[in-house]
């Protein structure tokens, strides 16, 4: 499941794969939008590592 | 600008000052321990802060009230490329899910306060502690000075001049920051983060009604850049694309080696506060992300401006009336205080226990670490302020970009013992030193830009010079240890990885 951090980091970093302006959602050009997407999406893949794995030990 | 007080947006702002002020004061009795008696009391707020605590507290210090200035300001001036906030401050959370609570554990198994007491523990090695300690304390003190400028900025807007507000509300910042510790500025956060939200959250929707919906804000910006020309845009050019992603990536690398957020990761509770701070935290960075449209709605409110950092205070004069534009201009400065607070706070720990302990006084007691960090911490707050009032802005500017490329060097450091104990102090040193003299003298040497450019096989490649240097720190670290292992086969003082 850890795979999963790693997941934002090629979403983001592999700039040539959002770099460009259509397809548009409500008039944000697909560049904000689908880097905006990434916020929800990278809170979503943590919680599914945090869910996933042992219970910790420390309080 | 205008240049007339605004006395409505004037008084709504002294009232929120006098009321975290007091806040301020009164966080030393807030879930009250001995805050003179322990550094852990006055420098980590008794490392007891909670999951809802923590989540204020690190989004009220690494969300700075310079951000709010100066991403939209930058966005307003190049377009995309000054985005590259937004892919950083999301692919941190991965990083600091997967390591803080390490380091935390760490931190709280054996009473560390800083990254160079981590550093010490992990590889016995003064050298390299020091080398840790004075890279956080120089690398924080122009942040402080940028905060102060973002303060300056919006008291500018209000039609004050002239550095006396500016010095006043330090002065009264630093006091209670002294007496209250860390305590005070996790409270004014919750203020902090609140106003800001509120702000933002009317500005977003607010702003574009009025200016004819997102679409209108966007074709505006995209008119702007095409008469403007160069490299601006609403996407970025090709030649942009590597130094985005790279600045993206060093810079996500280096927001948890500052002082000021680690001390939010040592304060927490838990290792769990940490990891489901992970998960919540990115709330704040949707919220940067609307902040930087700010500057696009700059271009469709045909706002004109003579300082970029003025796009976001005159967008809001013009936009709303004053009553909310003076509430604004206050959820700005006083997002100015909590992390010139926390940063000050930080560099005291490094001070007093990296330099003072290690060097003047081995066998201080608790109290007496409480003190000398407090007496740091008024020291670093009045070179801050006498950095902003004596020299050019642009120094604290070229300074901080310096900062974040110095103490990106400290991450092999203070990371890698976390996973392996197959460095060595000496190489980890050596490392970090070529990683510090590389890259400030290629940054340097470019009119201090973070930009260095390499070329390989016949293609130059442009990249973030913090990412470069990290990378020629790791392979001298690298190189290095294998050399010290041969020279010197046995191991001094190293600890088994725990």
């Amino acid at each position: 499941m850890w795979i999963l951090l790693l997941v934002p980091f090629v979403g983001l970093l592999w700039v040539p794969f959002y770099n460009f302006q259509e397809p548009a959602l409500f008039g944000f050009p697909f560049f904000y939008w689908y880097q905006l997407a990434w916020v929800p999406i990278s809170s979503l893949l943590i919680w599914l590592v945090y869910r996933s794995r042992a219970r910790d030990e420390a309080p | 600008m205008a240049e007339q007080i605004d006395w409505v947006a004037l008084a709504i702002f002294l009232f929120f000052f006098v009321l975290v002020t007091v806040m301020g004061f009164l966080a030393a009795r807030w879930r009250a321990g001995p805050v003179s008696a322990h550094l852990d009391e006055w420098g980590l707020g008794g490392r007891q802060f909670g999951t809802w605590i923590t989540w204020f507290l690190v989004g009220g210090d690494f969300y700075t009230a310079y951000t709010v200035i100066a991403v939209p300001a930058l966005v307003y001036a190049v377009g995309a490329y000054g985005f590259f906030a937004l892919p950083y401050t999301i692919i941190v959370y991965p990083f600091v899910f997967a390591v803080m609570p390490l380091l935390w554990k760490t931190a709280h198994a054996n009473g560390y306060v800083t990254a160079a007491d981590v550093v010490l523990g992990a590889y016995q090695s003064r050298g390299l502690e020091l080398a840790v300690a004075i890279t956080g304390m120089v690398a924080t003190m122009p942040y402080i000075a940028l905060q102060l400028i973002g303060m300056g900025v919006t008291i500018k807007a209000m039609g004050l001049t002239g550095d006396l507000p500016i010095v006043a509300a330090f002065i009264i910042l630093a006091l209670y920051t002294y007496s209250s510790g860390l305590r005070a500025p996790a409270l004014i956060a919750f203020v902090k983060d609140i106003m800001i939200y509120i702000v933002v959250l009317v500005a977003v929707v607010i702003v574009p009604m009025k200016l004819g919906g997102y679409g209108a804000v966007f074709s505006a910006a995209n008119d702007a850049f095409a008469a403007k020309g160069g490299a601006t845009g609403l996407i970025l050019q090709p030649s942009q694309m590597l130094p985005y992603a790279t600045l993206a990536l060093g810079s996500a690398l280096a927001a948890f080696m500052y002082p000021h957020t680690l001390t939010g990761i040592f304060a927490s509770k838990s290792a769990d506060t940490i990891r489901k701070n992970a998960i919540l935290l990115p709330a704040y960075t949707l919220l940067l992300g609307l902040i930087a449209l700010l500057g696009y709605m700059a271009y469709a409110a045909h706002i004109k401006v003579a300082s970029n950092n003025d796009v976001v205070p005159e967008l809001f004069k013009a936009l709303f009336p004053s009553w909310f534009a003076g509430f604004a201009f206050s959820a700005i400065a006083i997002g100015a205080l909590v992390p010139a607070a926390v940063m000050s706070i930080g560099a005291a720990n490094l001070f007093t226990r990296n330099v003072w302990k290690s060097y003047v006084d081995p066998g201080i007691s608790h109290a007496g670490e409480a003190a000398v960090a407090k007496i740091a911490s008024l020291v670093v707050k009045l070179g801050a302020l006498a950095f902003t009032l004596f020299l050019p802005v642009q120094y604290a500017l070229d300074l901080q970009l310096l900062g974040g490329l110095w103490i990106l060097q400290t991450f092999p450091a203070l990371v890698f013992g976390l996973f392996t104990r197959w460095f060595r102090a000496e190489g980890l040193l050596i490392g970090w030193a070529a990683g510090i003299l590389w890259g400030t003298w290629t940054a340097w040497s470019n009119g201090l830009k973070p930009l260095a450019t390499i070329d390989l096989g016949g293609v130059s490649y442009v990249f973030y010079v913090g990412l470069g240097a990290l990378i020629l720190n790791v392979f001298v670290a690298t190189v290095a240890n294998v050399v010290v292992g041969w020279v010197l086969p046995e191991r001094r003082g190293v600890i088994a990885p725990s």
